[in-house]
């Protein structure tokens, strides 16, 4: 296979522009024919500068995001592959990562991983052989041209790393201390957890801005649409670490059901709004959750368009710019 | 200040093992009653807030994972406080707070079970971890 190369500019290079980037989440899928993956990709890939493809989210087998992330590489779009530590060991995950840099998938997001006993085989065995600090390291060795053991590998791999943090999880004083610790172990860009709580979020910025951490790793937010209160109701209760306040649940349930969608992409577009005046931010980062055409739709409600080169320098920035006034001329011809 | 009883446990590397026969007993009684030990054999219970991160689910050395409930509570086991809510709160009162910020190796599974007293004076688990 010849090495493929992206249409889109390297997602590196866009964030090194300066200019505010977006991102966004599809699910790898479950079935062995890519045409529905390719399908999810060709609704988003537009919108954004790159498309994250998940793990195995939740403990729950889907098909390989490696496998994902290099057929979306080859279709041209800039991918962004998750890897966890939960299922494979030191030895795996530097052979994992070595095949992603060959299959051209250069942009890893480093994760501990949602551990199994949340997903659909609670029975499994969780490796959790090593953390996402040393994913990242990891990484970090294969880089500089060394497996852990000290052999060479010519040439090195060229993967650019990144990582999460969940600024919603107790210890809140701890999390963006934790952060810098991943921006040291060799983090180049962080998405964090979904924003749904402005206010704990814009706490977490603050001491992340007072620590410096957003001059040296451009940071994304997480942003999610929510389709409806049962949704809303379903992050609040069933997905740990995640803050879904109060009044954003009762906001969704008072709304008659058919008229839920469009109360959850106002709510996005709202918190999108709100988010994109804190300091700090580099960008956003949209998780869809297997409703990617909300992608589109928040990115025309809220004026963001992707960092990539090729938009007109005159239109005003999304992030920094009046919010919703690019809302008619954002969207990418 | 270990140095020296490192050195002599390069030069006379079989001579931890008679040590660790006498030690571990104790050690593995005292650590489990005070700390929950879980015997990794490379304890960093001072760096982490006299809170052994062993009793992890994903055995995390480096810091709590984004699940930690909002009641502090740990995600795969609800009714367990999050061992590393613990460690950042108990922290605060060490005179060497900042430890807890260094970021910690990977773990050397090969010395689960031993004595992390004696490893410490002779100097294990050796080599480079991520």
């Amino acid at each position: 296979m010849t090495s493929p190369r992206p249409a889109l500019a390297g997602f590196e290079e866009v964030l090194r522009s300066g200019r505010p980037v977006v991102t966004c989440e599809i699910a790898s899928g479950d079935s062995p024919d890519p045409s529905g993956l390719l399908k999810r990709a060709a609704a988003v890939r537009d919108h954004v500068d790159a498309v994250n493809v998940p793990d195995n989210t939740s403990g729950i087998a889907h098909l390989s995001g490696l496998a994902a992330a290099a057929i979306l590489a080859q279709a041209g779009v800039e991918p962004i592959l998750h890897v966890t530590c939960r299922d494979l060991n030191r030895i795996g995950l530097q052979s994992h990562l070595l095949g992603a840099a060959a299959l051209g998938v250069r942009n890893i997001l480093c994760l501990t991983g949602d551990h199994p006993i949340h997903g659909d085989q609670p029975d499994a065995k969780a490796v959790f052989d090593v953390d996402s600090l040393h994913l990242l390291r990891i990484g970090e060795s294969l880089r500089k041209g060394r497996y852990l053991s000290g052999r060479a590998i010519t040439p090195a791999a060229d993967l650019f790393l990144g990582s999460t943090e969940n600024p919603f999880a107790p210890p809140f004083d701890f999390r963006p201390l934790r952060l810098r610790k991943k921006v040291e172990a060799g983090a180049r860009f962080v998405q964090t957890q979904i924003v749904f709580n402005v206010d704990r979020f814009r706490a977490f910025m603050a001491k992340v801005v007072d620590l410096g951490i957003h001059l040296e790793t451009p940071i994304l937010a997480g942003v999610a649409p929510l389709r409806s209160a049962r949704a809303a109701r379903y992050m609040r209760d069933r997905i740990a670490g995640m803050d879904v306040p109060e009044a954003l649940v009762r906001r969704m349930e008072g709304v008659p059901a058919a008229r839920a969608e469009e109360e959850g992409l106002r709510v996005g577009a709202e918190i999108i709004d709100e988010v994109r005046t804190i300091p700090g931010l580099a960008g956003l980062h949209l998780m869809p959750i297997h409703w990617e055409a909300a992608v589109a739709e928040l990115c025309s409600r809220t004026g963001l368009r992707p960092a990539r080169a090729d938009h007109s320098p005159d239109l005003p920035p999304a992030l920094t710019g009046t919010p919703r006034a690019a809302a008619e001329g954002g969207r990418r011809a | 200040m270990l140095e020296p009883v490192r050195r002599f446990f390069r030069r006379h590397p079989r001579a931890a093992r008679p040590l660790e026969l006498a030690v571990l007993p104790f050690e593995a009684a005292s650590k489990k009653l005070a700390f929950g030990c879980k015997m990794c054999g490379q304890c960093i219970l001072h760096e982490t807030g006299m809170t052994c991160p062993m009793g992890c689910p994903k055995s995390l050395r480096n810091g709590p994972c984004g699940g930690v409930r909002l009641d502090g509570h740990c995600e795969v086991v609800p009714e367990m406080p999050c061992v590393w809510v613990r460690a950042e709160r108990r922290s605060r009162w060490l005179p060497w707070r900042g430890a807890i910020l260094r970021i910690q190796p990977s773990l050397d599974w090969s010395q689960k079970g031993h004595s992390a007293w004696v490893n410490r004076l002779a100097g294990l688990p050796k080599g480079d971890r991520p």
